[in-house]
């Protein structure tokens, strides 16, 4: 089994207009970077993405951002965006903002076909709104509803021929559950090696899950805020 | 002797305070800001394993230049570095350690907080919404919800109010207030002042603050 592609442009030749996409990555840690340059090229349009954060002004998912390809976007803190910020009160983009638990659980929820969980996160705030609640044990519970999407980008540090995946560190974030979520997931790699190369033990997201994979040519790797000590800490 | 201290003083009182509630073997996650300083606090001998909810337990120091990594940060995206033992995970499951009551302690800053222990520290109507992150998960999961704040607003304006009048991040979640001027309790009976800053009385702290204070029997003084 070779689930490789030669690049990102060819994984991604089929992202149409109107295309839900799940991108992961926590601010700029774990993004698939390759795959958003390419969707820029692509210029699909109409998009609705599903990203914790909306990247920055000039890098991850700021950059459909600023190519208007986003009809919507639906995330959990969009705070270092300030393009998003004139979008959103210009009434060009829609922007939903769920918890990150919620978040992270409905997509969960969306790879292993629970429809619908009750979680305590939310209840007597405007996120109960509308929503069914219900009495477990003596306290409420709201309930969600799984998230699912046409595509998703994941960006892993390994990845073999056949789509097995293990992510570094905080990296790894939301990617593991998009993953499992998307009718078709890309995830391009830092390394792409030979299947058997990665240890069965320790594969974080299973081969059956991705579609496509391949080798990142490029990754800026950004931090956006480069915080350091001076010598060896006191203890 | 109310003369307000300067910002740092009080941030300074507050993070020492709210760092000797902190017990052997603790698992913490501090919020994003005054939170995050309580690290720098942890008595000596003590293990305290924080938790970071982009995926992450065991957060080290900041890393010297040289050794950062840009996969390697904490929920308030600064690069950080890791402690021994330290363990990496999804989002899914470190909210579901969240949700799930196995994080001891949660602290975080507040706009508002009520008599009731309702929380307000994400959205002002009218401004750009930024959005709760982590915070709704972290007050209804954490077994004890520490809010960590300056008592007025740079006004002077109360925070600590009978009734919350912005939208909430969580209803009836907060278990103790820790302020420049005083360490108060959320409880059944209301909010209990437990002890006051050095040179304020039971008074002062009541004329800073809209709710109702029940002073306690053992009202002391707010070490630090």
């Amino acid at each position: 089994m070779n689930k490789v592609v030669a690049s990102a442009d060819e994984a991604i030749r089929d992202v149409g207009d109107g295309s839900v996409i799940m991108l992961g990555g926590f601010g700029l840690c774990g993004i698939p970077e390759n795959l958003i340059r390419a969707l820029v090229r692509k210029g699909s349009k109409n998009l609705t993405t599903m990203s914790n954060n909306a990247g920055v002004d000039g890098l991850g998912v700021g950059l459909l951002l600023a190519a208007g390809q986003l009809r919507r976007h639906i995330g959990t803190y969009v705070g270092e965006n300030k393009l998003l910020e004139s979008m959103v009160l210009a009434g060009k983009i829609e922007l939903d903002l769920v918890p990150q638990g919620t978040f992270s659980e409905r997509i969960r929820a969306g790879g292993a076909g629970i429809p619908a969980f009750f979680t305590p996160t939310g209840v007597g705030t405007i996120v109960a709104e509308g929503k069914e609640t219900r009495e477990f044990e003596g306290r409420t519970y709201l309930m969600e509803r799984w998230l699912k999407a046409d595509f998703a980008f994941v960006r892993a540090w390994k990845g073999d021929r056949m789509g097995n995946l293990v992510y570094r560190k905080t990296a790894r974030n939301f990617n593991p559950m998009m993953a499992t979520a998307a009718k078709v997931t890309i995830a391009e790699v830092e390394h792409l090696v030979e299947a058997g190369e990665l240890d069965g033990d320790l594969i974080h997201t299973p081969s059956v899950y991705v579609k496509r994979i391949f080798q990142g040519e490029l990754y800026e790797r950004r931090i956006e805020k480069r915080t350091v000590r001076k010598s060896e800490p006191s203890t | 002797m109310t003369k307000p201290g300067k910002d740092v003083d009080k941030r300074e009182r507050i993070v020492t305070r709210i760092a000797r509630e902190l017990r052997d073997g603790f698992y913490v996650n501090l919020g994003i800001g005054m939170p995050t300083l309580i690290a720098n606090h942890v008595p000596q001998g003590m293990e305290v394993i924080l938790q970071s909810e982009n995926g992450m337990l065991g957060i080290g120091p900041y890393p010297v230049e040289g050794e950062i990594d840009p996969d390697l940060i904490n929920a308030g995206k600064e690069t950080v570095s890791e402690m021994a033992g330290t363990s990496y995970f999804s989002s899914a499951d470190s909210f579901a350690m969240i949700r799930g009551g196995h994080v001891d302690l949660s602290v975080l800053g507040a706009m508002e907080v009520d008599e009731s222990g309702n929380l307000a520290n994400w959205m002002i109507p009218g401004k750009m919404v930024k959005g709760m992150g982590g915070a709704m998960d972290l007050v209804a999961g954490a077994r004890r919800v520490v809010v960590a704040m300056e008592h007025t607003t740079k006004d002077g304006a109360p925070k600590i109010l009978k009734k919350c009048t912005l939208p909430l991040t969580g209803l009836k979640v907060v278990d103790t207030i820790v302020t420049e001027m005083a360490y108060i309790r959320v409880t059944e009976r209301g909010l209990v002042l437990e002890e006051v800053a050095p040179g304020l009385t039971a008074e002062d702290v009541q004329r800073a603050t809209e709710a109702r204070l029940v002073v306690s029997e053992g009202l002391k003084g707010m070490e630090s």
